[in-house]
């Protein structure tokens, strides 16, 4: 057994953005277990402080393309919330339908792109073109279909064109929501179905590794709580989301220019499996019947796990999907302009379930509808205090194994977080005195 | 150039998601990946390389780690391309160029401010030579795959210098100022096929400006339109704040 250890992985790879791994351990002690953040700082405050609330949404969308439309969506929450901007009921269902998409794409691009080459010991999604062909092609027309959704209803999947506060700019039409729940049922729900049968005969693959934390997102009495909800910890139950606050605490650590978080213990977890931990009774049954074939339980406490619970979750998305759709075309598309007449000015917060976990954006306006004050809580901000934590236990667990193992299971740690570096530095800096 | 040649992707200070695009390009990638070689992209695979015929690289240079690097990718590959708005414009990162570095700094990292090392966000193109830009926020693989097939074909590929509302007119879009709305497509570089006033949104500028764009006209019209000079010139700044103070063209 080793009783020296000097990893470092400079600039990790598959995933969005920039961080290291460093473990230091010397005669048998521990020194360092951490991954270091060190993306380059963006300072968005100095963006939006002054900006209209037209362009709130237009300006964070840019601090991630990966999680631009959930940074919308909560965008336009929190400043509906701060102007008294009513929205209309076939808003929310288009939004909850965009939601969706952009679960559907962020999920499938992690479990199948970035994650899925470390369950076949190999560097990148490329060799597997030509050993798993059938896969890489199920994959890509899922994340075409995922990335159609948000072109329908939005113009564009990174950055997202006509969704705005207060409603939309362009609607789609009947056809072209036909269109997509055909494709849902007849392409998406198949392949996921054919993806979950690859994951199963890959079980073993996944490292058996637990430690229970303190897990929260949202949750809904209505739904698989995504677009709303209160805030939800394994600890201590449900709170509105005018308490994130409490439920996040931020503080600044030297070796990560994203801030770190903590509530009830020293770390806690957020993401695909803390939803799963709060939410696993509002799946339907068949996300629920993949959970069970891939062995996915209530109350699971493997980090590695998170990349199963977001397949889970993209199946519940797709049919969830399907059954938005019929209702939108049962109801009708109505013409109708965004109402964009503030009825006040002062400060809202919008807590939305983004792919990495609850993403959080508090604004206040002042009386000419500029920002005076910003604050966002990002996903992986928070997660990043729990993987230092999981680190400092995997690493005396597995220290048989050679240097080179350990760092790659550590890679492989950090990655089932899909975390994205870019997101929790630019966002966490979002913030100024009020 | 070889018959099959080996391309980089990389990135600095921006979203990724003109790199996300890339691996959106999910009914072409299969044939792209049969005529060029990747051999070295961190968001999406392990590995580096010591040489490169075509280097895309996105994002703004905002750190002094960040200069280093561009030197490096630059000696290495025969050919570098800027993708997207932050490496063609320093992009929505050169916002915070408008104010004090030291006072930005302070503002999000209060007395830790000295943590982290920072430097005004620039455009690649204020530190290496840049061979060819592929312009927007983010790229439209459209684009991307005319410039990547001119390249792999031997050719140059040509760039846009006029207004959005040209294309904008060819799609017989209605008018999005005439709806009332504020909108930078008379200043703003044209090929994005107008998208966003397609879907009835306002041009952002996030092309760039075309060149001698009628700067004074458009702050009269969004003067006009109700806004400060203030707010005519933070509407400007959005994307185009190193243009506007001429670090980039």
């Amino acid at each position: 057994m080793s009783t020296n250890l000097d990893i470092k992985v400079h600039h990790l790879t598959r995933v969005e953005g920039h961080g290291n791994i460093v473990v230091n351990m010397t005669d048998g002690v521990l020194e360092k277990a951490r991954l270091e953040i060190v993306e380059a700082p963006r300072y968005f405050e100095a963006m939006l402080k002054g900006r209209s609330f037209h362009e709130a949404a237009i300006i964070t969308s840019r601090i991630c393309g990966i999680c631009s439309l959930g940074h919308q969506m909560t965008s336009f929450k929190a400043t509906e919330q701060a102007l008294g901007l009513e929205v209309s009921e076939q808003t929310v269902l288009l939004r909850k339908l965009l939601v969706h998409g952009a679960t559907l794409q962020s999920n499938i691009l992690h479990a199948l792109f970035l994650a899925a080459p470390d369950f076949l010991k190999v560097g990148s999604v490329f060799p597997l073109v030509a050993s798993h062909p059938d896969v890489v092609k199920a994959a890509l027309r899922m994340k075409r279909l995922a990335n159609e959704i948000a072109e329908v209803i939005s113009g564009r999947a990174v950055h997202p064109i006509s969704c705005v506060p207060g409603g939309f700019t362009a609607l789609p039409t009947p056809a072209q929501l036909l269109s997509l729940k055909e494709k849902l049922e007849n392409q998406m729900v198949p392949d996921l179905a054919f993806v979950a049968e690859v994951l199963a005969s890959l079980a073993a693959e996944i490292p058996a590794f637990t430690r229970e934390t303190e897990y929260i997102s949202l949750r809904s009495d209505d739904d698989y709580a995504l677009y709303d909800g209160d805030i939800c910890s394994t600890d201590t139950g449900r709170v509105s989301d005018a308490e994130y606050l409490g439920m996040t605490n931020e503080f600044i650590v030297p070796h990560s220019t994203s801030k770190h978080c903590k509530v009830n213990r020293s770390s806690y977890m957020v993401g695909a499996l803390a939803r799963w931990n709060n939410n696993h009774d509002r799946l339907c049954p068949a996300a629920l019947a993949v959970a069970g074939k891939l062995g996915l339980e209530p109350g699971c406490y493997n980090p590695f796990m998170n990349t199963i619970a977001q397949v889970v979750e993209a199946v519940h998305c797709a049919l969830d999907s399907v059954e938005i759709i019929d209702e939108l075309l049962t109801r009708g598309i109505v013409d109708e302009q965004p109402n964009q007449e503030p009825t006040r000015f002062g400060t809202g917060i919008g807590a939305t379930e983004v792919p990495r976990g609850i993403l959080y954006h508090e604004y206040t306006y002042d009386r000419q509808g500029r920002i005076a004050a910003a604050n966002c809580v990002i996903p992986t901000g928070q997660n990043l205090g729990n993987i230092d934590d999981d680190m400092r236990q995997i690493v005396p667990e597995v220290l048989d194994r050679p240097e080179k193992e350990i760092a790659h299971l550590l890679e492989m740690l950090v990655r089932a977080y899909d975390p994205c570096i870019s997101c929790s530095v630019h966002m966490l800096d979002v913030k100024f005195v009020k | 150039m070889a018959l099959k040649p080996r391309i980089g992707i990389f990135d600095f200070t921006g979203c990724e998601g003109c790199e996300l695009n890339h691996l959106n390009f999910e009914d072409q990638l299969l044939d792209i990946l049969e005529h060029v070689e990747i051999v070295e992209w961190r968001e999406a695979m392990d590995g580096r390389a010591d040489e490169l015929d075509i280097a895309f690289v996105e994002g703004s240079l905002s750190t002094p780690d960040c200069i280093e690097r561009i030197h490096e990718i630059r000696r290495k590959s025969k050919v570098l391309v800027a993708v997207g708005a932050c490496a063609v414009l320093g992009g929505i990162n050169a916002m915070k160029n408008i104010r004090p570095i030291e006072e930005v700094r302070e503002e999000v990292y209060g007395k830790d401010k000295y943590l982290f090392p920072t430097l005004p966000a620039l455009p690649l193109s204020a530190v290496v030579e840049v061979d060819h830009s592929i312009r927007g926020c983010p790229m439209t693989q459209l684009e991307f795959l005319k410039v990547f097939t001119s390249l792999v074909m031997g050719k140059q590929p040509v760039q846009e210098d006029y207004a959005v509302c040209v294309e904008c007119k060819l799609k017989e879009n209605e008018c999005v100022v005439e709806k009332g709305m504020i909108c930078l497509g008379p200043v703003t570089r044209a090929g994005c096929d107008a998208h966003c006033p397609t879907f009835g949104q306002m041009c952002i500028g996030c092309r760039g400006l075309v060149t001698d764009p009628r700067l004074e006209a458009m702050e009269e019209i969004l003067v006009a339109q109700g806004l400060s000079m203030d707010e005519a010139r933070k509407k400007l700044q959005m994307f185009n704040a190193n243009q506007l103070e001429g670090v980039t063209s």
